[in-house]
């Protein structure tokens, strides 16, 4: 059974790294992806803010960017 | 008529003049000269330009915290898309907080944790402290440049200080582009150093809470405690991977490790130590263990349908201490006219509770090496509704302000409740409303 999962996980692996090079664009199809509401953090300021109140209400942290210490409301 | 079109140049001026003037300002902070010290308009910025970004924030809990942060980042690329983006946050604390102990049929005293004076539960109530004040100063500073073709490095440093809390941190992260940019591999490292100096001293483990000194002798309270300050440091190491799939699809995935080490108890919190009826008889300082192993994936999609956009990301995070969690995010960009835009926010989050997370603790029963009642270590549901509404002002910079309600449901991770606890309410849920307004310019 762990062999068949690492099997499938070395498979899967190899299938994205591979298939990843026939994916994306062209520099000239950017026209979507260059908008500033596509980028993966859209709203820094948003994102700092809420990652403060969920360090200090939750046991969870980090992920999208570090998930370090910084303040003492944990 | 012509009273309303000079009143709109003068606004016009007047925001034209604040972005010169901080221009101005933190360049001298800086030491380096703005692109074209004389007054210069900010719509004729050349490729160097400074960007600043505000916000203030209100969160506020019915009957517990209140807090409000406002931020100011500012942002300064260069010709050469180098990076400096300087970031300083204040925030103010006020409230009360759950001390951990469990409510009773009758009124309960507890010792404030400076030991100085004292604070009544009512019965049936969950106890909370109410001594909660605190101001918080951050400052960031993070540059971003490229290094060689296809590679962007960045370094950064962080600092914060409470009235009882210091935090110094360092990052730094690299990244290589590739497949035509449509790929990128990123390792990032950060390390944070913080020392902790909680009023009143740091309790000794499952030491009894002393009852408060009033005048003079606080013998009672030193004996409780075993120093007055002591230190933590985070060490995390982030892998990512971004591809962009198409025209309208870009995803990411993470993997980050992250190591506590140090000072990890609440030291204001406590545990009950009630009886076989579920009555109080003591109340003991929480000890949490010295070291917690954190790893976590993320991956998020961003997808651009012909006007709007969905984001949605997924963390599944995992530790020592047996807490899982799981995060759903997710957000929907929809433009309306000119330039104006609503963005709905849902968010789920669910945690199962630390191996070390009991409610209470019961007399007679051996006392376990590690134990806390702090809610935020134990299972718990919660989500986030939002809605954040944008608009473009008549010069280009934007205003948006965004409404959010977030609620935390506390469970029970299947311990009984003897006696009278089966008619409390051990696991009260939280309401809170998150309010913020930001301005770009």
């Amino acid at each position: 059974m762990n062999n068949k999962i690492k099997y499938s996980l070395v498979f899967v692996t190899i299938t994205l790294a591979s298939g990843c090079s026939n994916l994306g664009v062209e520099p000239w199809e950017r026209d979507l992806l260059a908008k500033e509401q596509m980028a993966l953090t859209s709203s820094p300021i948003d994102s700092a803010l809420d990652d403060h109140i969920y360090f200090s209400k939750e046991a969870s942290s980090g992920g999208k960017s570090f998930g370090g210490g910084g303040c003492g409301c944990n | 008529m012509q009273l309303v079109v000079d009143e709109k140049i003068n606004r016009t001026a007047n925001k034209t003049n604040l972005k010169l003037a901080l221009t101005l300002a933190t360049s001298a902070l800086l030491g380096s000269t703005p692109a074209g010290a004389a007054p210069i308009p900010s719509d004729t910025s050349t490729e160097e330009s400074w960007s600043f970004d505000s916000a203030f924030l209100y969160y506020s809990e019915a009957d517990r915290v209140s807090a409000a942060e406002a931020i100011f980042n500012a942002k300064r690329t260069y010709s050469d898309d180098s990076i400096l983006n300087l970031k300083l946050t204040v925030d103010a604390l006020t409230g009360a907080s759950a001390n951990g102990a469990v409510a009773q049929p009758h009124v309960q005293t507890f010792t404030r944790p400076s030991g100085k004076g004292d604070y009544e539960i009512k019965a049936g109530n969950s106890p909370l402290d109410d001594t909660f004040h605190d101001t918080r100063v951050q400052v960031n500073a993070q540059w971003t440049q490229a290094i060689a073709i296809n590679y962007t490095g960045s370094f950064g440093a962080h600092i914060s200080k409470e009235y009882d809390y210091l935090s110094l941190g360092i990052n730094s992260n690299i990244a290589y582009d590739f497949n035509k940019k449509n790929s990128t591999i990123s390792f990032g490292l950060s390390h944070f150093q913080d020392t902790f100096t909680p009023e009143g001293g740091l309790p000794k483990p499952f030491t009894s809470m002393p009852l408060a000194y009033h005048d003079g002798d606080k013998s009672l309270h030193d004996a409780s405690r075993q120093g007055s300050d002591d230190d933590k440091t985070t060490t995390d190491f982030m892998v990512g991977f971004t591809q962009v799939i198409n025209r309208r699809m870009v995803t990411q995935f993470n993997y980050s490790y992250s190591n506590v080490d140090g000072y990890l108890t609440d030291p204001f919190k406590i545990l009950s130590l009630v009886n076989t009826n579920g009555i109080s008889q003591d109340y003991l300082y929480e000890s949490r263990p010295d070291k917690r192993t954190k790893q976590s994936v993320f991956a998020q999609t961003k997808y651009h349908f012909d006007e709007t956009i969905l984001d949605v990301s997924y963390r599944y995070m995992w530790d020592d201490w047996e807490i899982d969690s799981h995060t759903v995010d997710t957000r929907f960009y929809i433009p309306l006219e000119n330039g104006s835009y609503l963005e709905p926010h849902f968010r789920f989050y669910q945690q199962t509770a630390a191996e070390f997370y009991q409610p209470f603790l019961v007399q007679g029963e051996a006392l376990p090496e590690f134990a806390s009642a702090d809610y935020r270590i134990g299972e718990m549901t919660a989500y986030t509704l939002g809605l954040k509404y944008g608009m473009k002002l008549s010069d280009g910079n934007d205003l948006s302000f965004r409404l959010e309600y977030y609620r935390q449901d506390p469970e029970s991770a299947g311990h009984n409740a003897p006696g009278v606890l089966a008619d409390m309410e051990l696991y009260e849920s939280i309401d809170a409303i998150i309010a913020q307004v930001s301005y770009s310019f």
